[in-house]
């Protein structure tokens, strides 16, 4: 969060998973509405983010699900819209392709196909990113495609309070939100507002660092190396912006830091064709093309599955040196 | 079996000591069902497997070397490194590949009895996969398909009682998975997957069927996974009793020693002897692995496609220029 939004409140410091299981539980304590289910869940879940959660809330609001993701989504949208508030973990994102028809024809459709009869307020977490030699089947990020759904919201925070403010906002709104976390940086740590009442909306970006020439937008894993790769270069000063929201975009703030510094790079790590990058680039263009000052940059992966060797998801895996590189193609 | 066995605790060990790289998934305590099915076929029959497949790849005929030499991430591995453990693949050796979307083996396998039937082809597929996955949709849209076609192929449930740290009352309302067959109209048959001698009698009878153009069978095999869901699983889900108990009295490998010696099958140093061959293979494997060339960093952009479209080495040379961006 900007230094302003942290400015006149109370912090404390968490890490990702932390703030992410924190603002879980305020909800379930707040709504006992909020009913958390998917594989493994009673035990924590993939990456233990709902550790705890099971034996503090019981089977009535913390349920293992079988390895059966378009039920878990599918029953998801039915139970949203017959009065509770399912959040639903998928695991690794990659499984989407199992429920992709529960994601996009029922999630997203459903309350514009019956006129507005019934809401979605469903959350589906799926946890994205290369870097533990993972493999094709289990390091995608799949955002860009989920974000282009009609229907669908979708956020994917890069710092803990981002995490944690996103995650109060998901379970409360009456649409389907699909929240993307970043496999990587579970462990990254960052002061969290200890308010309650604290949440970030979605569609809400914040300036991470502030700075006069060149506006990164940076996401999850990539907003670190944004931050580093600007430290590293002296010479220029860079202002980077995490969107946390994917959809709906917060393109008034980007389109404003553009304004000012008339450079702009991208870096996410979805594959560079045709998703985020392509939609801030145009947005840019929409909303600040007579202020720019030299071509966009793109960061992403080249449009590979991301390959086992270690030397090669290294070598399709973008890093601070990639936008290193970036910043100064823009100079 | 002995050479899985062994071959998987140098995983094991190599793993914690950070030479392989990734997820590993054992499959000890189950190598019955693998070189029992594997076994009953034929080379140019094709499988497909799980996250859980070392035990599969072997039992069908893949080279102990390049095995490990995959799971090192390393060039002369099946896929050259770029699938590791959870994607091994040989086409060659029949092995269609290892699947760790759980459920994804089996329309796989399903395709393969299409190619097959249309083909009219002397071979057919066998899909291998889990209990927990029986729970996934596409597990039962590739049965019944292969069901209504009659095609050629056989289904091993390798029902080992747990999905990660889910047992099968969690995920399954009834006993045994075998019985789901009546509902596609095929057979189903339940094995003791510790007993490698009845898998292997159970799948050549699968496959006889299949062959012989009636259609598929669902095996399912009962057995148990010694080892963790996956390496640095700390099993909360079951205790250590259980495991031992497995250990001690259904051990497929010292079950089937003890039939052997009972039948006088199995004489003097003979089992010594196949354990120290093993010994060697696997020593040779990871000396093999380890001393094998990483691949090269810029093959990543190989195999996307057989005909390469230029986008993709567009974005790469454009992210690697170092320079501003001319006019
Ligand atoms: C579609 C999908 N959902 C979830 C997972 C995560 N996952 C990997 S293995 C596994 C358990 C599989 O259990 P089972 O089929 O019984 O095989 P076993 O691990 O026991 O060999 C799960 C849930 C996955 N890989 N793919
Ligand atoms: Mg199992």
């Amino acid at each position: 969060m900007s230094a302003e939004e942290l400015a006149d409140r109370q912090t404390e410091t968490r890490t990702v998973r932390d703030a992410l299981r924190d603002g879980i539980r305020e909800e379930m304590l707040a709504d006992d509405r909020v009913f958390v289910m998917g594989q493994d869940e009673e035990d924590g879940g993939s990456f233990e983010v709902t550790a705890g959660l099971h034996d503090e809330f019981g089977f009535d609001r913390v349920r293992n699900t079988p390895i059966s993701e378009a039920a878990q989504v599918g029953a998801g949208v039915g139970a949203a819209a017959t009065g509770i508030r399912p959040l639903v973990n998928l695991s690794f994102s990659d499984f989407i392709g199992v429920c992709f028809d529960q994601v996009m024809n029922q999630a997203g459709k459903l309350r514009y196909m019956f006129g507005g009869a019934s809401n979605v307020p469903l959350t589906i977490r799926a946890i994205e990113g290369a870097g533990l030699n993972a493999a094709a089947q289990h390091s995608g990020t799949v955002h860009s495609l989920v974000a282009h759904l009609p229907g669908i919201k979708a956020v994917a925070p890069g710092t803990p309070a981002a995490a944690k403010g996103l995650m109060k906002s998901a379970i409360r709104s009456e649409d389907p939100v699909v929240f993307f976390e970043n496999k990587t940086i579970y462990e990254r740590r960052g002061p969290v507002p200890t308010d309650e009442a604290f949440t970030v909306p979605l569609g809400e970006a914040t300036v991470e660092r502030a700075g006069d020439d060149v506006t990164i937008v940076a996401t999850q894993r990539l907003l670190g190396e944004a931050i580093a790769a600007a430290s590293d270069v002296d010479d220029v000063s860079v202002e980077v912006l995490d969107p946390r929201s994917l959809y709906p975009l917060d393109t008034e703030a980007i389109a404003d830091s553009v304004k000012k510094t008339g450079r702009l790079v991208v870096a996410d790590e979805s594959p560079l064709s045709y998703g985020f990058h392509a939609e801030i680039v145009t947005r840019v263009l929409e909303d600040a093309f007579w202020s720019l000052d030299a071509p966009v940059q793109r960061v992403g992966v080249p449009d590979t599955p991301i390959p086992f060797a270690p030397s090669q998801e290294d070598e399709v895996v973008p890093d601070a040196d990639d936008v290193r590189r970036a910043i100064r193609r823009t100079i | 079996m002995l050479l899985i066995r062994e071959f998987e605790n140098r995983v094991r060990d190599r793993f914690a000591d950070d030479e392989i790289p990734g997820f590993v998934h054992l499959s000890q305590g189950q190598e019955a069902v693998a070189v029992g099915a594997c076994g009953a076929l034929a080379e140019a029959d094709y499988v497909t497997s799980t996250h859980r497949a070392h035990g599969h790849s072997l039992a069908k005929g893949l080279d102990p070397e390049q095995l490990l030499a995959e799971l090192y991430g390393k060039e002369p591995g099946q896929s050259n490194g770029r699938g590791g453990s959870m994607h091994v693949a040989d086409l060659e050796e029949g092995m269609l590949g290892a699947q760790p979307i759980v459920g994804a083996s089996v329309p796989l396998g399903t395709g393969a009895g299409i190619t097959a039937q249309v083909t009219g082809a002397d071979w057919c597929g066998l899909a291998f996969c889990g209990d927990g996955s029986v729970a996934a949709g596409q597990v039962h849209e590739a049965i019944n398909l292969a069901a209504t076609w009659t095609l050629p192929v056989v289904y091993v449930i390798e029902n080992n009682g747990y999905s990660e740290g889910m047992t099968h009352d969690e995920q399954h309302n009834i006993d045994d998975l075998a019985a789901m067959a009546a509902s596609y109209g095929i057979p189903g048959e339940i094995v003791d997957g510790q007993d490698v001698e009845a898998v292997h009698e159970t799948v050549s009878a699968a496959r006889e069927r299949a062959l012989s153009g009636e259609g598929p069978t669902l095996v399912e095999a009962k057995t148990y996974r010694y080892r963790g869901h996956f390496e640095g699983d700390e099993e909360p889900y079951r205790s250590e009793a259980e495991v031992d108990e497995w250990m001690a009295e259904r051990d497929p490998i010292e079950n089937y020693v003890e039939v052997l010696a009972e039948r006088e099958e199995l004489e003097g140093d003979e089992l010594t002897e196949m354990r120290a061959d093993v010994e060697a293979v696997v020593d040779a494997a990871v000396r093999f692995a380890r001393d094998a060339d990483e691949p090269a960093p810029e093959a990543a952009y190989d195999d996307i496609f057989v005909d390469p479209a230029p986008d993709v080495q567009r974005h790469r040379n454009r992210m690697k220029k170092d320079g501003g961006v001319s006019r």
